[in-house]
């Protein structure tokens, strides 16, 4: 008797089993939905689980990749916009047919656009990109034409769209705001021109090609006429120099554009080479060239540098990433130069005609 | 006769089988109710410990006065435990002379001695005894001289200034553990990539479990070893420590585990038309996997090359580190 009771009591636990089995699945399989949700959050998504962080719903679950505006909140652009008023800057960049996509699209997409007026020149001309037709051939020996007939599609079609007139290649990185900077202290009526100032070869120096260069209206003006009335000649392939030969005749002073405690701002190569103590070889053809004490490590470059050249499309987007996005928050940086002083005085006196909020 | 028997017998033999079932299946539902309230109750717990953590927001800081902001910027005090090895002694320099001057403290943890640069000679060669040691050491020696700890890699490139302004307004009383923070399985854990920042209570709550062993063993993992990063997080959970994502205001991560040049990279093959926009936070804490060449660039990048005329209203002020001529 006593077995069967036990035996009964084993089938009874079975029986509970199944059912306590049965039943489990039965809750894993609704619960399941419920506990699936949880994992496939996203780290970075804040709106997926808590509605009571934000106020703003409207990421969704994806990145909102217009994140600038309001990163960029509490930035005063005042004076970089006053600046863009009054020191208008066309920009001409010297690309060709091959390169349009390669390297100029990068130069549109990032430091062109705060340019006043930017105008890609090549060989031939393509409607879609834009860009203007010059119509020479291609290649490095072509330079120097691309460059007199560049300037003066310039100055035939926009002479009176800007003050200064700046030069650069498709691979060269140009920061506007600090080339308004360096300007604003000069009238575009003044015969001069900035770049990185190389000396052989011609007495007051000459600028080089890839860092860029700006010529002054007046130097543009007289530039144009100079070939027109063959003061200049095309007299040597090598672009920077020929335009460098040419400005000394014609009587353009070749500018110092070192900030002012005397750091370059127009760059030959990029931050790195510059920046590296030991990078560019003694050797190196650099260190004969430059016009002013050539200097490596981070007494190299200007904290406001204008230009580096040599730069490849991705290092393009770190630039600008660097210089327009990325900053430490608070740092009270080194170098504090004052504003120009025309432009101090306009800025008081609009804020003094605003009303008091 | 046998027939009625029989399915008589079947009759009360299933009306007894359902019985047992139910009977189960009322005791299993009331093993997973109650095992729901507890999970339930366990992860509301959870819930509240936000698992992602963000900067502070505009208008909080427009409320901050002047006198306050000075005070607030210097009761940051932090503190850089850089875990070194032989091999990296180039990266090693690199990081000396960059961004470890802007810490409040910087010192330099190696698994044994190098001639050329001084270091805390930890005497092992295994990163997370390493990093046990370092942690110890950083406590008993500075618990009340700094409020927050931050361990990294030399091969990390870290913005301070960005790390205090996003501690603003969060308390080193509480139990702060972040970074970049991935999950593995059931375990959130900050990777060691991106740099590891603690708020000095969980320091003290890590210090007081690192004595015991099965807590916070010293080999984690039976059969294949476990990274120090997620050896650390299983020891952190037991004190009610958990991991929480670093994202700015707009949801991106802060603490990054690859270069600025590879988030570029991406961007251009991703999204073409938006590549800075689809990068990296403004006010980005770390970037990881950089050459010594690239720290020195992003030096000048950050703390000196910028855009003339574009001003900032911070509710923070840090000056420039006594004799430094890089930034």
């Amino acid at each position: 008797m006593a077995s069967k009771s036990w035996l009964n009591f084993l089938i009874f636990l079975c029986r509970s089993a199944v059912g306590f089995v049965l039943c489990s699945q039965l809750f894993s399989i609704l619960l399941g939905e419920q506990g699936d949700t949880q994992p496939k959050i996203l780290h970075n998504d804040p709106h997926a689980r808590h509605s009571d962080d934000n106020g703003q719903n409207h990421l969704e679950g994806q990145m909102n990749f217009n994140a600038d505006v309001s990163q960029h909140k509490d930035e005063n652009t005042d004076i970089a916009e006053n600046l863009y008023q009054k020191v208008k800057i066309l920009c001409w960049v010297m690309t060709g047919p091959q390169n349009l996509e390669k390297k100029a699209k990068h130069v549109k997409a990032t430091w062109a656009q705060r340019c006043n007026k930017v105008l890609f020149m090549s060989s031939e001309e393509n409607k879609d990109f834009p860009a203007v037709g010059l119509e020479t051939r291609e290649g490095r020996d072509q330079l120097c034409w691309k460059t007199i007939k560049a300037f003066q599609y310039v100055h035939d079609h926009y002479l009176e769209d800007a003050d200064w007139f700046m030069k650069a290649d498709d691979d060269t990185y140009v920061i506007l705001d600090n080339l308004r900077w360096l300007l604003s202290k000069h009238s575009p009526e003044e015969p001069i021109y900035f770049g990185r100032r190389f000396k052989p070869y011609v007495k007051q120096g000459y600028m080089s090609g890839g860092a860029g260069y700006v010529l002054s209206k007046e130097a543009l003006k007289r530039f144009v006429d100079a070939f027109k009335t063959e003061k200049c000649t095309h007299s040597s392939s090598i672009e920077d120099l020929a335009l460098g030969r040419c400005m000394e005749i014609i009587n353009v002073e070749a500018g110092d554009s070192r900030d002012t405690i005397g750091k370059e701002t127009f760059h030959p190569f990029v931050p790195e080479h510059h920046l590296i103590k030991g990078y560019l070889p003694k050797t190196f053809w650099y260190w004969n060239y430059n016009y002013y004490p050539p200097v490596e490590g981070p007494g190299c470059c200007s904290d406001l540098a204008v230009s580096f050249h040599y730069v490849d499309p991705t290092t393009m987007y770190e630039l600008e990433y660097l210089v327009y996005h990325l900053r430490p928050y608070g740092y009270l940086y080194r170098y504090q130069p004052a504003l120009p002083e025309n432009i101090r005085k306009e800025i008081s006196q609009a804020y003094k005609n605003e009303d008091p909020k | 006769m046998h027939l009625k028997n029989h399915s008589g017998k079947m009759l009360s033999e299933s009306s007894s089988f359902l019985k047992g079932m139910m009977l189960g299946s009322i005791f299993c539902a009331l093993i997973t109710m109650l095992g729901h309230i507890k999970i339930g109750y366990g992860n509301k717990m959870y819930h509240h410990e936000h698992h992602h953590i963000q900067a502070p927001k505009k208008e909080d800081i427009l409320k901050i006065s002047e006198k306050e902001r000075m005070e607030l910027s210097k009761s940051f005090r932090v503190y850089c435990i850089i875990l070194v090895k032989p091999k990296d002694v180039s990266l090693w320099a690199a990081v000396k002379e960059t961004w470890t001057k802007h810490c409040d403290k910087a010192e330099f943890f190696s698994s044994e001695k190098v001639k050329v640069f001084e270091s805390v000679n930890m005497e092992t060669n295994d990163m997370w005894l390493m990093m046990r040691k370092a942690y110890k050491y950083a406590f008993d020696k500075y618990r009340d001289h700094y409020n927050w700890f931050f361990l990294a890699r030399p091969s990390t490139f870290a913005i301070i200034e960005n790390l205090k302004y996003f501690l603003l307004k969060k308390d080193p009383s509480h139990p702060f553990y972040l970074g970049h923070t991935v999950k593995s399985g059931e375990l959130d854990y900050v990777t060691l990539e991106g740099g590891i920042v603690l708020s000095i209570e969980s320091m003290k709550k890590l210090n007081r479990l690192l004595k015991f062993p099965e807590k916070c063993p010293e080999q984690g993992g039976m059969i294949w070893k476990i990274s120090e990063d997620k050896q650390l997080a299983v020891c952190l959970k037991y004190a009610g420590v958990f991991a929480e994502n670093a994202e700015d205001s707009e949801g991106k991560d802060i603490f990054n585990t690859k270069s600025v040049g590879l988030f570029i990279k991406e961007a251009m093959a991703n999204q073409p038309n938006q590549v800075v926009e689809g990068c990296c936070s403004d006010m980005a804490v770390t970037f990881n996997g950089l050459t010594p060449n690239q720290m020195h660039v992003m030096m000048y990048g950050v703390y000196r090359l910028r855009a003339f005329g574009h001003i900032f209203n911070d509710a923070l002020v840090f000056l420039p580190p006594n004799v430094s001529d890089n930034d």
